[in-house]
């Protein structure tokens, strides 16, 4: 039994974004950090990993870089990384990335016991899109926001959470799991883990490894093969100094309402 | 089924809304997501139509959609499909689209919604835009919510007045960026749409009596499920703390000539958005509220989408817990109180008079969207 | 010559600067003003194998080099000294000799209890009469039969009222002076062991100080640590190595402190502008941040050198006597700049400058420092 776990390496939102005077992200002003949802996949993972013994691969679609992302996951206690990187694989959107992390994820190999894990959506682009997409891909039984996972042999139960509640869904290995926060907190790296992940085997599957699976295909991966594409990006009007509403009455409180409606903030 | 292709973009027409009920009952977001679509459908001079998934007898609820805009509402019954199920569902609406070919198709971008829409997007293969918040087709109209909603010189661009692609746009990096996307080459084109973001249309009765319900031929066997839901719980909203909170409203030594007042006003405008109560350091120190809700350097460090301090001066040490809010409303007697500095809006005046006004304001606000 | 730090060392310093802001800050000023020891805390930093890291693999540990525990007793020490203490105590105090003097029964019994068995270790040196002079020490350990009797009291042990695992310095032959003080390990369990007075100290109010008592204590023979009157040469080797960890403490305390005032300078602002902006406070920062850099490369390189089965007598003394005065120095200007509020609890500041003073003072003070450095100039 293994479990293989997506995972993305993502500039860090939560602190003070810059954005260049042209609109787009200063991604060398930003720290990268593991995101954080595949952070509790990981956990998940590990988890289960604890109980049962079983191997956790963790794998990444990235720049080079990201390897060190996955060390740090191996130092955690994952057994092994895979690296899915080249520039053919460059400027691909959610379809075409699960589609190149799909045929990954196949040629790693899932077996009859096996459960693939991802967060339920990145920090960067906020889509939720990507495993649900890789689960169609590899025809596997997808569960999303997962809150609880119990796995007792090839049957696994998963508590599903719902804007006004959850469901509770019952499934079978091998099945497609996305991870929300609710689900677990996410251990450190460990001394000894530390001093390990520099001898634990990561793969780097690059276009050559991957051109012969009936996945990849130029017309299905990268820029090219996306379906959708970016027709504009742009900053929101700045944030201005402050505006102080005039009057204390009712139309003033009219007004600011109609504002945060406005902004959809409300 | 075989002749399906998604590239054969010619072969694609009308606008869907994939219409989510929740225990027979549909779903606020079915009624915005119509409303939305029926501009789309009118600007591209095609039909709009709801799509319909859900137990024997959902066809009963099909007609109120038509109320808001849908021409036809295609209607999918079984007793699998009365609880959502990815698999059931996708089955369902792929076989459904692949058929009558639309060539937009908007979901809701609920829980469920985004479950559901990438797995149909995979297997359909075409392209999907996740929560989108301003969805256009007429290019000028979309040069005009450019012109309010960004900081592009749309006068200095070269732009094609005959583009017909739905321009779907969302916010990406923590809405740092927004992002219009498009999908030329596949069809239909998919978007997941934020709830509560598009203007409901008012409800027209005469609209609904008129709008024409389909039932398209499907298939659906137990070998196309792989996952069973075993229970559907419905859950109060667990009370949230102040670090995970989407809205606060805090209050401070403002409140002193009557706490419990003060506290009630404040406990019923954070009810009315959502969210939760928090204080400044002097409330906490005078027992007014309990420690868990102290926001400041000595308390907890937020960043809400909106924190609404009413009666707090603002010294350095609240404002080190509150400062990177994404949005900050003030409300103090005190003019000069430093809490302004940092307010997004201001409002000069006594939180006792201001505070019910505003939480009657956003009520109404909310109850117009 | 390569002032970066390997792979590993940088894992360590991010695992722990997370550990770190994430656990350890968030009861920092409650640990200090309770005196409460942070059991939860050095629990976790046991299940991470940063509890006597250095020791090997086959005793337990992950065999880590010195220069990755002053790291983390660093990043620790940036929000709580206290717990830095408590880890530079365990380690480099209780595991360290016990993995150089001890017999291989000695190795195989305790340093599996120090690491995987979350027992908290410390050293006991210091008595009412005898400080920087350890010669004129008055515990005394008499050989009956298998067995040794102490009788005695240490104060200001670090870990006193927690430890399991104590370095113990007895008198075994008074009439020579140094030549006669030999080492033992001793068990909190031991018959004739107690635990005396709990000090309530101005500062690291985390750290469990206490005096610790031997009332015909026995301890089997077979626990002696190294020779018979090695003693102090097995005290003074020890220091050298702990003063690797106070210098490691002291110099977190200082970019706490540093790292503290640069964000709140930042947002304070005075006469229409952030009080950064200024060039008094600016020069200072140079000279806090000038200071840090000097401390973490004197650290790092006797960590380094003790890594390496070098001699780092001298080098160990500097780093400890440059960090716990730039400590000193760093936490009082930092709370000046922070004004009254600085003085107050509702900031970290008093408590920094509280913690930072003891550095200039345990495991040798800054004077013992300038002898040790002086005794190895060849004056």
């Amino acid at each position: 039994m293994k479990i293989i776990v997506c995972v993305k390496q993502v500039p860090d939102t939560s602190g003070k974004v810059a954005v260049n005077p042209d609109g787009t992200l200063n991604r060398a002003s930003m720290q990268t950090i593991t995101n954080p949802d595949d952070m509790n996949a990981v956990e998940a993972a590990l988890k289960l990993k604890d109980e049962t013994g079983c191997k956790v691969v963790v794998v990444t679609m990235g720049p080079p870089p990201a390897a060190s992302m996955l060390r740090e996951l191996m130092a955690m206690g994952a057994d092994e990384g895979v690296l899915v990187s080249a520039r053919e694989f460059g400027g691909s959107d959610t379809y075409a990335t699960s589609q190149i992390l799909a045929a990954a994820i196949d040629t790693i190999g899932v077996e009859k016991d096996d459960v693939v894990m991802c967060g339920r959506q990145a920090i960067d682009g906020d889509t939720a899109q990507v495993g649900p997409q890789i689960a169609e891909k590899l025809n596997l039984p997808q569960v999303t926001y997962a809150a609880d996972i119990h796995k007792d042999g090839e049957n696994i139960t998963v508590k599903r959470m719902l804007e006004d509640g959850y469901m509770t869904i019952k499934v079978k290995t091998p099945c497609l799991l996305t991870c929300i926060k609710e689900l677990n907190t996410p251990r450190y790296m460990s001394i000894g883990g530390i001093y390990e992940t520099y001898n634990k085997p990561l793969a780097t599957f690059d276009f050559e490894k991957l051109k012969d699976h009936k996945l990849i295909d130029p017309s299905t991966i990268g820029l090219k093969g996306s379906p959708t594409n970016i027709f504009k990006s742009f900053t929101p009007p700045q944030k201005g100094a402050g505006m102080m509403l005039e009057g204390d009455g009712k139309e003033t409180c009219e007004k600011l309402a109609s504002i945060l409606a406005g902004k959809h903030i409300i | 089924m075989s002749t399906f292709n998604s590239a054969d973009i010619a072969a694609f027409k009308d606008v869907w809304v994939f219409c989510e009920q929740r225990e027979g009952k549909l779903m606020p977001t079915d009624f915005e997501l119509i409303s939305k679509g029926r501009d789309l459908a009118n600007e591209l001079g095609v039909n709009l139509c709801g799509l319909l998934l859900g137990g024997e007898g959902i066809e009963a609820t099909a007609k109120e959609l038509g109320g808001y805009g849908a021409d036809k509402v295609y209607v999918c019954e079984s007793p699998m499909l009365s609880v959502y199920n990815t698999d059931a569902y996708a089955k369902v609406i792929c076989d459904v689209i692949e058929e009558l070919k639309p060539e937009a198709f908007l979901i809701g971008a609920t829980n469920i919604g985004r479950d559901l829409a990438p797995r149909c997007a995979a297997r359909l293969h075409t392209g999907l835009c996740a929560d989108c918040t301003h969805l256009d087709i007429d290019v000028a109209n979309y040069i005009q919510f450019l012109r309010e909603a960004s900081t592009l010189d749309v006068d200095g661009q070269k732009w094609d007045m005959e583009d017909r692609n739905l321009k779907m746009t969302r916010p990406a990096f923590g809405g740092h960026l927004m992002a219009t996307i498009i999908c030329p080459r596949f069809r239909p084109c998919m978007a997941t749409v934020r709830p509560g973001v598009m203007k409901k249309n008012p409800f027209d009765q005469a609209k609904a009596d008129a709008c024409v319900i389909e039932k398209p031929a499907f298939t659906l066997s137990e070998a196309d499920v792989q996952t069973e839901v075993t229970e559907v719980v419905k859950a109060a909203k667990k009370l949230v703390d102040l670090i995970g909170a989407d809205f606060i409203v805090s209050v401070g030594r403002g409140i002193s000539k009557d706490v419990e007042g003060g506290i009630k006003l404040a406990e019923e405008l954070a009810a009315e958005l959502g969210g939760v109560v928090g204080g400044s350091r002097a409330t906490i120190d005078s027992g007014w509220l309990s420690a868990d809700h102290q926001v400041g350097q000595t308390g907890k460090t937020v960043h809400p989408k909106v924190y609404v301090a009413l009666g707090i001066s603002g010294a350095i040490q609240h404002k080190a817990g509150m400062q990177d809010s994404e949005c900050i409303i003030a409300v103090n007697k005190n003019d000069t109180a430093p809490i302004f500095e940092i307010a997004d809006y201001g409002i000069c005046g006594d939180l006792f008079k201001v505070t019910p006004l505003l939480t009657e304001a956003i009520r109404a606000a909310k109850a117009a969207k | 010559m390569d002032f970066n730090l390997s792979r590993e060392h940088q894992l360590i310093r991010k695992m722990m600067a997370e550990f770190t802001e994430n656990e350890v800050k968030p009861i920092a000023a409650e640990t200090d003003l309770n005196s409460e020891y942070p059991r939860e805390n050095i629990e976790k930093l046991f299940d991470l194998g940063v509890m006597g890291m250095c020791v090997p693999k086959e005793y337990g540990g992950t065999g880590a080099d010195p220069l990755a525990s002053a790291i983390c007793i660093e990043e620790l020490s940036k929000q709580c000294a206290s717990t830095g203490d408590i880890v530079a105590t365990h380690n480099g105090l209780c595991c360290d000799p016990i993995l150089t003097h001890g017999t291989e029964e000695q190795k195989k019994k305790y340093l599996p209890m120090l690491t995987t068995g979350h027992k908290v270790g410390a050293f006991a040196l210091t008595e009412p009469n005898a400080g920087s002079d350890a010669s004129k020490g008055q515990t005394e350990a008499k050989l009956e039969g298998d067995h040794y009797v102490m009788n005695g009291s240490k104060i200001f042990i670090t870990n006193g009222y927690v430890a399991d695992v104590f370095v113990v310095f007895a008198m075994t032959d008074k009439s020579k002076g140094t030549k006669g003080i030999s080492a033992f390990i001793v068990e909190s369990s031991f018959p004739g062991f107690s635990v005396g007075k709990h000090e309530v100290k101005m500062g690291l109010h985390g750290s469990p100080t206490a005096e610790i008592v031997f009332t015909d204590c026995i301890v089997p023979k077979e626990n002696m640590l190294g020779k018979e009157g090695k003693g102090f040469s097995i005290a003074m080797q020890t220091l050298d190595g702990g003063r690797i960890g106070i210098a490691a403490q002291a110099l977190g305390i200082a970019e706490g402190a540093l790292n503290e005032a640069k964000e709140y300078t930042k947002g304070r602002v005075q006469f229409g502008k952030p009080i950064s902006k200024f060039q008094n406070t600016q020069f200072t920062f140079a000279d806090m941040e000038m200071g840090c850099e000097a401390g973490r490369l004197l650290t790092y390189q006797a960590a380094t050198l003790k890594g390496q089965g070098v001699r780092y007598t001298k080098e160990a003394a500097m780093a400890k006597l440059w960090c716990s005065e730039h400590a000193m120095k760093t936490t009082t200007k930092a709370l000046q700049m922070f004004g009254g509020y600085g003085y107050t609890k509702d900031y970290p500041m008093e408590r920094m400058m509280r913690d930072a003073k003891i550095t200039e003072i345990y495991e040798g003070t800054s004077e013992v420092q300038r002898i040790v450095i002086s005794a190895n100039m060849g004056l």
